[in-house]
């Protein structure tokens, strides 16, 4: 802890990336907790509309992270927390090349600046829990201490191991700022909109044959939770954040109501290059190898350091499905209805025939 | 087994065809159902005679279980069968006259026989929803009990009980509660000893334990293979997820020799391959978990490989290609297993608790494993003293 730095809630909070849904949200719920005096949200681009009232109480600077460095030492900021990562290329912003210049570059950027803060003392990275990679010998739950086996193939899943790298970097080179890196299961819940609600959106729901991976979730609420807990509090080191427990992908989509449809393995990744070159379609390498290998965590340090215990994966998703009921394909209570025909149906029949025999 | 008894299982034929996929698959070759083993059914139901639903379950429970455990108890289970034969007027006279005209007012009968094969219509069609509305639980693992229990241990326990006619002993060998780790031989070109391993300690083991069975990674970068294995509660053989399992509480079953096991050929069998590097020993040792050896007899013989054409094999990638009497000479009828007879036994548990700190000493692993793996090789040999007839009955 830096001298003149109180223990506990920092005064100065700078949120990257509050033009997103996560950052705008997380800046929101600092701004209006009475302990920090002041929010700051840093991105390049205007917020959107959907979030300006969310986000009147922040104060908004339009900059790019290559630029942070004089704010952080005019403002004298106690606490940065980085939010600003893109997880699929968007072909309007620039694909690929741009995600890869936001997450990789963008981190590298925000982290030099950090270093040279001296008022510094907490940094909260955004991960995922894609940094654990994809590999047929992974044990079946990842703890915090799993090292990745094979590279990922997908894009996001190299930016996270690079951005990862950087800040264990960071660590060595200003050990006196309290850092705190969380790696996120995917975002679900009623009102978060990523490339998984989506896909869980549609009725008909391609899959990997011969594949049913185990999938964990967070709940948006949750997660909103645990950055807040984060700053607030101090817990250094890498944490795992996901609902306990475990919805196999066949099971998600048969609660979801929707029907899966199974594609080969290689023809789905050929799908997702052809779907990016075109320039169309968010999916990835990152989706193909998840729906293949599927990723499970260990929340137990989570549940032990922050006193929290996220709402189970089940839990999440219900709630997603819930706010997402449209395009149900089959529901539960058709099927129930039906169940409760055949069964009479075959009660009739049988009757019948016991009296004509 | 008399025509009447035959007759008895025809009746059945009827409702057999619409019970649901959940329902039990029918017996009609004599063997007895293990799930009654535990159940007083023969003598409940001779002395009391009244339609009560705990009752109604019994009298075809009683034909499955009586006719195969022949003799002592058949008094006993023959008389209310007949009784609520007679009731169901689908089989005429003779079998009310043999019983000496014991003849039941066909209503409690009736009802009777419809509310179990309504009981297993319902169940099965409970299953079917609860599978369609993804209404059920699966574990870290990919552990999925609702879908073992329902299709892969009567599928599997088809195999074990009526085609290779296994014999389970030492089962007090192993706990009913707590962790412990099942350390057996491999055999038999495809690993159908886990499989079998498996459905017989759920069915015979009083406390109908799970065995969670380490696999090879080759098992899990092929598809649908992959996922059975989850399903059925299997994981990737490493350290991280044996001492997880380990430290839940489950027992946990492995074969150290891996491929080299199931790959040897028929001159090699019961010949105990080497045993890895040991690893499942000190996943053991640092969850002081005890190690229960078990010897399994008879799965060399379900596919004798004469032969492995390694060429072939590191064309198609596969650690061993078999050539057996019959494959692949008659195509896909040479995967039939031929029925050899076979003998599982567990032998007295190893307790590692004294060793928890000698778990990175690798003289104490080697050491351990290599008394594992004797006392494997001696029951082997004890138990193939036993049976001296491979396909013997």
């Amino acid at each position: 802890m830096t001298p003149g730095g109180t223990p506990g809630a920092p005064g100065v909070v700078v949120v990257t990336g509050v033009g997103r849904y996560l950052g705008a949200h997380v800046a929101a719920r600092l701004a209006a907790d009475p302990r920090i005096e002041r929010v700051i949200g840093v991105d390049p681009a205007t917020p959107g509309p959907e979030f300006t009232d969310l986000l009147d109480r922040v104060e908004r600077i339009r900059l790019d992270l290559d630029s942070l460095g004089g704010l952080l030492a005019d403002l004298e900021v106690d606490a940065v927390v980085h939010l600003a990562l893109v997880s699929a290329p968007d072909p309007q912003h620039g694909g690929r090349a741009a995600m890869k210049e936001q997450n990789v570059i963008g981190t590298m950027q925000l982290l030099a600046a950090c270093q040279r803060a001296p008022r510094l003392r907490k940094l909260v990275v955004r991960s995922s829990t894609a940094a654990y990679g994809a590999s047929f010998r992974d044990p079946a739950v990842f703890t915090e201490e799993t090292e990745p086996r094979e590279v990922p193939r997908g894009g996001f899943g190299r930016d996270i191991l690079d951005i990862e790298g950087y800040v264990r970097g960071f660590r060595r080179r200003r050990p006196d700022v309290i850092d705190t890196v969380l790696r996120f299961a995917p975002f679900i819940g009623s009102t978060a909109d990523t490339t998984l609600t989506r896909y869980f959106s549609q009725p008909v729901v391609p899959t990997v044959f011969g594949r049913d991976p185990r999938l964990q979730f967070v709940h948006f609420d949750d997660a909103l939770e645990v950055l807040h807990r984060s700053i607030v509090e101090d817990h250094p080191g890498t944490y795992n954040v996901a609902g306990p427990g475990v919805l196999s992908l066949s099971q998600a989509i048969r609660r979801a109501g929707r029907v899966a449809m199974p594609v080969l393995e290689p023809g789905l990744s050929g799908a997702a290059a052809i779907a990016r070159n075109l320039g169309f379609g968010r999916y990835g390498l990152d989706q193909v190898d998840l729906f293949v290998h599927g990723r499970v965590v260990d929340t137990t340090r989570l549940e032990r350091e922050y006193g929290f215990q996220p709402r189970s994966t089940a839990a999440a998703f219900d709630d997603f499905i819930r706010a997402h009921h449209g395009g149900v394909v089959v529901t539960r209570d058709q099927l129930a209805a039906a169940e409760r025909l055949v069964l009479e149906g075959i009660r009739q029949v049988r009757s019948a025939v016991r009296e004509r025999s | 087994m008399s025509g009447k008894d035959e007759r008895r299982e025809g009746r059945y034929d009827v409702p057999l065809t619409v019970a649901g996929p959940g329902a039990e698959p029918a017996r009609r070759n004599g063997h007895r159902r293990p799930t009654a083993a535990g159940r007083p059914h023969a003598t409940d139901q001779a002395a009391t005679d009244e339609p009560d639903t705990a009752a109604t379950d019994e009298p075809v429970a009683g034909t499955n279980g009586g006719v195969v455990d022949g003799e002592p108890d058949s008094a006993a289970t023959d008389e209310p069968v007949a009784r609520s034969d007679a009731g169901g007027s689908h089989v005429p006279g003779p079998v009310t006259s043999a019983e000496g005209g014991v003849v039941a007012p066909p209503g409690p009968a009736v009802a009777d026989r419809r509310d179990h094969w309504d009981r297993r219509v319902a169940g099965g069609l409970a299953f079917l929803r609860r599978r369609l509305s993804g209404d059920y639980e699966v574990d870290e693992f990919g552990f999925d009990p609702d879908l073992t229990d329902a299709v892969f241990h009567p599928l599997v326990r088809l195999l074990y009980r009526d085609w290779f006619r296994t014999e389970v002993g030492g089962l007090e060998n192993v706990p009913t509660d707590g962790p412990a780790l099942v350390v057996g031989n491999h055999s038999g070109t495809v690993a159908l000893d886990a499989l079998i391993l498996s459905t017989a300690l759920h069915d015979r083991h009083p406390g109908r334990r799970y065995l969670r069975l380490l696999g090879a990674d080759l098992v899990f970068r092929m598809p649908v293979v992959s996922e059975i294995a989850r399903k059925t509660g299997g994981t990737v053989a490493c350290n991280p997820d044996a001492e997880r399992l380990l430290g839940n509480g489950e027992l946990v079953g492995v074969f150290p020799e891996g491929f080299k096991g199931i790959g040897k050929l028929y001159s090699d069998r019961y010949k105990l391959q080497r045993f890895g590097r040991g690893g499942f020993v000190s996943a053991a040792l640092r969850t002081g978990t005890p190690i229960v050896p078990v010897a399994i007899v008879g799965g060399e013989e379900i596919y004798p490989m004469l032969a492995d054409l390694k060429p072939l094999a590191r064309l198609l990638k596969l650690p061993y290609f078999p050539v057996t009497p019959t494959f692949p000479w008659l195509g896909p009828l040479g995967m039939v297993p031929l029925p050899s007879k076979w003998l599982i036994e567990f032998c007295p548990p190893i307790p590692t608790a004294h060793l928890t700190d000698s778990a990175d000493d690798p003289l104490v692993v080697f050491n351990l494993a290599d008394q594992v793996r004797e006392t494997i090789q001696q029951t082997l040999h004890k138990l193939l003293e036993r049976r001296p007839d491979p396909f013997g009955p």
